[in-house]
């Protein structure tokens, strides 16, 4: 496998920097361009990297599918349980201002949670499905 | 009051969102099984009281997010929204009793959560369609009830069933996609997407050739969706290949709420005087009556009764194809009564079907000759929904018809009252053949210790049989919604 060699060198010095990058897009959608849906992609992406240099097998050691499909179920019940805690505070289904302080700070936390919730449930997802994929015809 | 009331509405959409996910990753079949059918029970209670809310106090409205109408999303319940939303969840209460058994025979024990996941987020997309105000919704919980079924039909036994799946999916994209360029149209000269809205400024440039074509692309879009005669291809297959329960789930619901979005799109957002001087009432009464007629001669040959109820059911919706196309007060309360009727029979039909099916392994005419005297409950069941698919007094299906027939009566459409007439021989025919097969032929030598379904198919199966009894003889309730529905939709066009 030593011709491998490169990639498997270049992809252990960007596997981390994808992964840092996912989160900045994550927890930075709410200043700048960004969000769940992107940061999740990212950071599925890191992983399918890993499984392509490293193996299938390996990159499953990492992130069970079981896991995966808890936290991809997850990220919807964030998303769906942060609409009801704000009805049982009182607002409407997702109005977020009724979750902190003041009004502006209950918007942030509302889009913060919920844009965390889209990022978990895409990135688990994208994970299964390659793995799905990926995974077809073996024994 | 009313706020609650809103939260009550909205929870008839979050609830089973909410609790696909956790069905999803559930480690039991049976638990998951259980959750799903404590979450159709709370959302046929929320659809009741929601129904019982309207009647006795109007229309309810709610701003998700609390972001205003029209800008944001709102939420607008009348009457024909709760009438349909409770047919939706009733049926779902009662489908998902017997999906029990009926489910572990035919799904692997380990996809049986996912099945509940994908049942539950389906039903979350048609509530959804009855419940939002806002026409990008619609667009929304369309795919997340279509996607839902793709999944949900591919699980089915035969191999067959992932052919369907990808047919039902090729089909329900164009319609989607359709529906979507609609709105996109329609979006681009009136800057708004809610309904009441849209209805007040489409007046204004309902000239502009643009909104005509937005206009054809939703309505084709929707008609895919409903399997109005001819775009009906995808819906043979699907019905015959999918696994039971999702096979009367989607039966009765499914394209109920289709025509619901339909009666939505052609009375409440588009204006009348638009809607009016396009053809779309004279074509939906040609393919009405184009798809009672050739729908039902295609039933007369199918051989697997499943095959043969989902062509009945394209008949059916041609029936309700008609209703619309008379536009008036009368028409559209038949169709909205044959909307709540057809979801009865074709409910109780299937079901006994599943119950041939779980006991026999396959419902091929030539397969159950004689079973009617081993299985005579399962078999009352099934000339119960027969006789009210045909319209025997004393049925829900003759209430529905004879609604029909007088609203036909009243504009003298001819045509319309002999092809209802004929369709209903038509059903004599290819019932008449099941009821055949059943009772009058000598009882095939394998057939003959097979025992009479279990408990907890046959009383799902009863209750909507005696269902159509009841309500084909106490009809205050029904054509009192109905008629009250119709009225709203219809009420500025006369």
């Amino acid at each position: 496998m030593t011709h491998n060699l490169i990639p498997r060198v270049v992809s252990k010095l960007l596997i981390p920097l994808i992964i840092l990058f996912s989160l900045y897009v994550q927890f930075h959608g709410d200043f700048g361009p960004g969000g769940g849906f992107q940061a999740g992609v990212i950071f599925s992406a890191a992983i399918i990297l890993y499984a392509l240099v490293f193996g299938l097998d390996v990159a499953e050691k990492i992130i069970p599918p079981y896991i995966l499909r808890l936290i991809a179920a997850l990220g919807v019940v964030l998303y769906a349980g942060v609409g009801l805690a704000t009805q049982l505070l009182g607002g409407r289904y997702l109005e977020y201002g009724v979750l902190g302080e003041t009004q502006v700070a209950g918007q942030h936390l509302g889009i913060l949670l919920v844009e965390l919730g889209v990022g978990l449930t895409v990135a688990s997802v994208m994970l299964i499905i390659f793995f799905a994929f990926a995974g077809r015809g073996r024994p | 009051m009313m706020a609650i009331q809103g939260h009550l509405s909205l929870l008839l959409v979050v609830v089973p969102l909410i609790m696909a996910p956790i069905v999803a990753i559930l480690p039991r079949a049976r638990l998951a099984w259980f959750v799903a059918l404590l979450v159709a029970v709370v959302c046929a209670l929320l659809a009741g009281i929601q129904l019982w809310n309207i009647v006795n106090g109007g229309a309810i409205s709610y701003e998700l997010g609390g972001w205003a109408p029209p800008w944001g999303i709102e939420y607008r319940i009348d009457a024909v929204n709760a009438f349909v939303a409770l047919i939706v969840a009733g049926i779902t209460a009662l489908t998902l009793p017997y999906a029990l058994l009926s489910v572990e025979k035919e799904i692997p024990k380990q996809q049986i959560p996912f099945f509940y996941a994908l049942f539950l987020l389906c039903l979350c997309g048609l509530l959804g369609i009855t419940q939002t105000g806002d026409i990008f919704n619609v667009f929304v919980f369309l795919e997340i009830s279509a996607l839902a079924s793709y999944g949900l039909i591919s699980l089915g036994r035969h191999r067959q069933a992932l052919t369907s799946a990808y047919q039902y999916l090729i089909m329900g994209t164009i319609g989607a996609t359709f529906f979507l360029i609609g709105v996109g149209l329609i979006y681009s000269q009136t800057g708004t997407l809610n309904f009441a809205d849209l209805a007040e400024r489409l007046p204004a440039v309902f000239e502009h050739k643009t909104v005509h074509t937005g206009f054809a692309f939703i309505v084709i879009g929707v008609a895919l969706k409903l399997a109005l005669f001819p775009l009906h291809l995808w819906l043979p297959n699907a019905y015959t290949y999918a696994p039971t329960v999702v096979t009367i789930f989607l039966a009765a619901t499914a394209t109920k709420v289709a025509v619901y979005l339909m009666l939505r799109i052609l009375f409440t957002i588009f204006p009348d005087n638009f809607v009016v001087n396009t053809p779309i009432f004279d074509l939906f009464i040609i393919l009405g009556i184009a798809g009672i007629l050739i729908a039902s001669l295609y039933a007369i040959y199918q051989m697997d009764i499943k095959r043969l109820l989902a062509y009945s059911s394209v008949a059916q919706i041609g029936y309700m194809a008609l209703g619309i196309g008379l536009a008036s007060t009368a028409g559209v309360m038949a169709t909205l009564l044959h909307l709540f009727n057809h979801a009865l029979m074709k409910g109780a039909l299937f079901m006994a079907v599943g119950a041939i099916i779980y006991r026999l392994g396959s419902c091929r005419m030539d397969n159950i000759n004689g079973l009617g005297r081993v299985m005579p409950w399962t078999f009352g069941a099934v000339i119960i929904g027969g006789l009210s698919l045909v319209g025997i007094p004393g049925t829900a299906g003759f209430v529905s018809k004879w609604y029909l027939i007088l609203a036909a009566l009243e504009q003298q459409a001819w045509i319309s009252v002999a092809v209802i007439l004929v369709g209903s021989l038509l059903a004599v025919v290819y019932v008449g053949k099941i009821i055949e097969a059943l009772y009058f032929k000598a009882a095939l030598e394998a057939n003959k210790s097979i025992k009479e379904a279990p408990l907890l198919l046959l009383l799902p199966t009863w209750t909507l049989a005696l269902a159509n009894i009841y309500f084909g003889l106490n009809t205050e309730l029904t054509v009192g919604v109905a008629t009250s529905a119709a009225q709203l939709l219809i009420g500025t066009i006369e």
